[in-house]
């Protein structure tokens, strides 16, 4: 099915009017991007409609948009069918500010630990979901790196964590940033 | 006293440590919510069998493994972040580094996203030597699970056997690049290297002494019957479950599933080359168990071997592998995922880019090891605690790529 007729159909099981929702079925890989409060519902519709028999649920990714109006996490959500062979990607957002989203956990399993590792590293929080902690980080990390106004630490338990001065110097500059965290 | 502080100050076996130790949060099961004879038990970090660094928390009974969470993250560098402070093609070693045994299949999906981006494409020799590279990379990944997948359940010699063949291969991309591990070798819009001369006669040797060797590596264990016992009832995962678990590879073909992007999303040209998408057929018991992973990919190192060959008759003898290297790379405003078909399953990644920068606005990874991992705790339930071993060696994972 092709990427301007998945989204029509997604939109009027959804009851979204033409011009109400951005959506780009000409783009690299086509995308639509509804309110979060309706994320549920399209995730439960695209994976259970036979037309659309979206299957799995590919990967999910947070993208930090801070100079936005309003600021804003996109979290993106890449959808294959191995039945029918398409490809679609679902975009939310959802606030800077102690934001959540439902989960999708209950319609893909693969969910749980994508949802683990975009609250790790950007802060959302997802509602309803069956394990809710952190996944690549210790669970005391001091905020969610990923954010682009997120701060080195200098110290985590008195071990010195910041990149080095070396390091932090040629960034600032403009250079090429080091290989690893003491540089 | 005060002389022995350490310069980390703080370090916990200085006698002069005061600091309270962290909250230990490092443990999913609570002893308080224990049942009588069970109890909790960690294998790994450091355990030889887990692959790499990775913690498994186990709550048994007896033998019996109840409940299972994997604890992940200790190789975690983020190199998302650092993707943000790095140009385009300074990326391409920080994506080596993911799955440090399939180098080739990194900075390939990585270099196809950019290249979708950018809207550019290859010349034939370079998708030609592309295929080549990745197809090699895909021997030598397989070689090393299917040994090491040989040495976890207990034999010896399939282990050497396979390290000799892939020591071949690694010996053929040193020559062509110059590195044995992490290779730096896909660039947006090219290679870094021609093929030497005399690389295309040396590749054809070793895959005619290679095959033989595979022959009776597979004759010894595949078909064992210690092995098929220890492997074929074990760790069954449904092909419903597959999908529910977006799992991908050889893991998904494991479960009778019949997918493979290089037939169903071809790149590169994948779909002028005469290959079968190998799927379990299962002789020895239920579908989707660990011998019918493992056997996948026994099966496809016989595939990418046609694949090689016809992409060495093919390749162009003239062509500059630099040609579409951009000069500079600054895409527009935008966005691109690309899969590709990585030894380890589906290798895919997402660049968001402004306009005209130099610099990602943000890259990530996808890795099919982490999606592969998240389904651990469903396929362990119930089993023995030594078929856990046989479980971790048969989805195959690699914690530089689970752990990014």
């Amino acid at each position: 099915m092709s990427a301007a007729s998945i989204i029509e159909r997604l939109a009027a099981h959804l009851g979204l009017e033409e011009g109400s929702f951005e959506s780009d079925a000409e783009a690299k890989d086509p995308w639509v991007r509804i309110p979060g409060d309706r994320l549920l519902a399209a995730a439960r519709f695209l994976k259970t409609d036979p037309e659309l028999d979206f299957d799995t649920l590919h990967c999910v990714s947070g993208v930090d948009w801070p100079a936005d109006d309003p600021p804003a996490i996109e979290v993106v959500y890449h959808l294959t069918s191995l039945s029918r062979k398409h490809w679609i990607v679902l975009k939310t957002r959802v606030g800077r500010e102690g934001g959540s989203l439902p989960t999708l956990e209950t319609v893909w399993k693969t969910a749980n630990w994508h949802e683990r590792e975009t609250y790790d590293l950007f802060g959302v929080r997802f509602e309803g979901h069956s394990d809710h902690r952190r996944i690549l980080l210790p669970a005391d990390w001091p905020g969610h790196p990923l954010l682009r106004d997120w701060e080195w630490p200098e110290t985590w338990h008195k071990i010195p964590v910041k990149p080095g001065r070396q390091m932090t110097e040629r960034a600032e500059g403009g250079q090429m940033t080091g290989v690893g965290p003491f540089d | 006293m005060a002389e022995q502080r350490s310069p980390v100050d703080g370090a916990p076996l200085v006698t002069l440590y005061d600091e309270e130790l962290p909250p230990d949060n490092s443990y999913a099961f609570s002893p308080e919510e224990l049942e009588e004879d069970e109890m909790i038990l960690n294998m790994g970090p450091q355990h030889p069998s887990t692959h790499g660094v990775l913690r498994v928390e186990l709550k048994t009974d007896g033998e019996i493994v109840k409940d299972a969470r994997p604890h992940i993250g200790y190789l975690h560098r983020n190199f998302e972040k650092h993707a943000e402070n790095i140009d385009y093609q300074g990326v391409i070693p920080f994506t080596d580094r993911m799955d440090y045994v399939g180098s080739m299949g990194n900075s390939l999906a990585y270099a196809l996203t950019v290249e979708k981006l950018l809207g550019i494409g290859v010349g034939e020799r370079v998708a030609g030597i592309r295929v080549i590279t990745a197809e090699l990379q895909r021997i030598a990944s397989h070689l090393l699970a299917m040994g090491t997948y040989g040495m976890d359940i207990g034999a010896f010699t399939p282990f050497l056997l396979c390290f000799q063949q892939r020591e071949r291969v690694l010996d053929l991309f040193e020559w062509l690049c110059g590195a044995r591990l992490l290779y730096n070798y896909n660039w947006v819009g090219g290679v870094s290297h021609d093929l030497p001369e005399g690389w295309t006669d040396k590749c054809r040797r070793f895959l005619d002494e290679f095959v033989p060797v595979l022959d009776e590596v597979d004759k010894l264990l595949s078909h064992n019957k210690i092995f098929i016992r220890r492997t074929a009832d074990i760790g069954i995962i449904t092909p419903a479950m597959a999908k529910d678990y977006a799992l991908s590879g050889p893991n998904l073909r494991g479960s009778g599933i019949d997918w493979d992007l290089r037939r169903d999303d071809p790149y590169l040209g994948y779909e002028n080359y005469d290959f079968n998408v190998v799927v379990a057929d299962s002789p020895h018991g239920p579908v989707g168990s660990c011998w019918d992973r493992y056997f996948v990919r026994v099966r496809e190192m016989y595939e990418s071997v046609k694949i090689v060959r016809q992409a060495l008759d093919r390749l162009p003898a003239e062509g500059d592998v630099h040609e579409n290297v951009p000069r500079f790379v600054r895409p527009l405003a935008g966005e691109a995922y690309c899969r590709s078909e990585a030894p380890r399953g589906e290798l895919a990644f997402y660049i968001v880019a402004e306009n005209k920068k130099p610099i990602p606005y943000r890259v990530k990874g996808r890795s099919p090891c982490f999606v592969a991992m998240g389904l651990f705790h469903e396929i362990t339930r119930g089993e023995m605690i030594a078929d856990i071993i046989a479980i971790i060696g048969s989805l195959d994972i690699v914690l530089g790529e689970i752990d990014r």
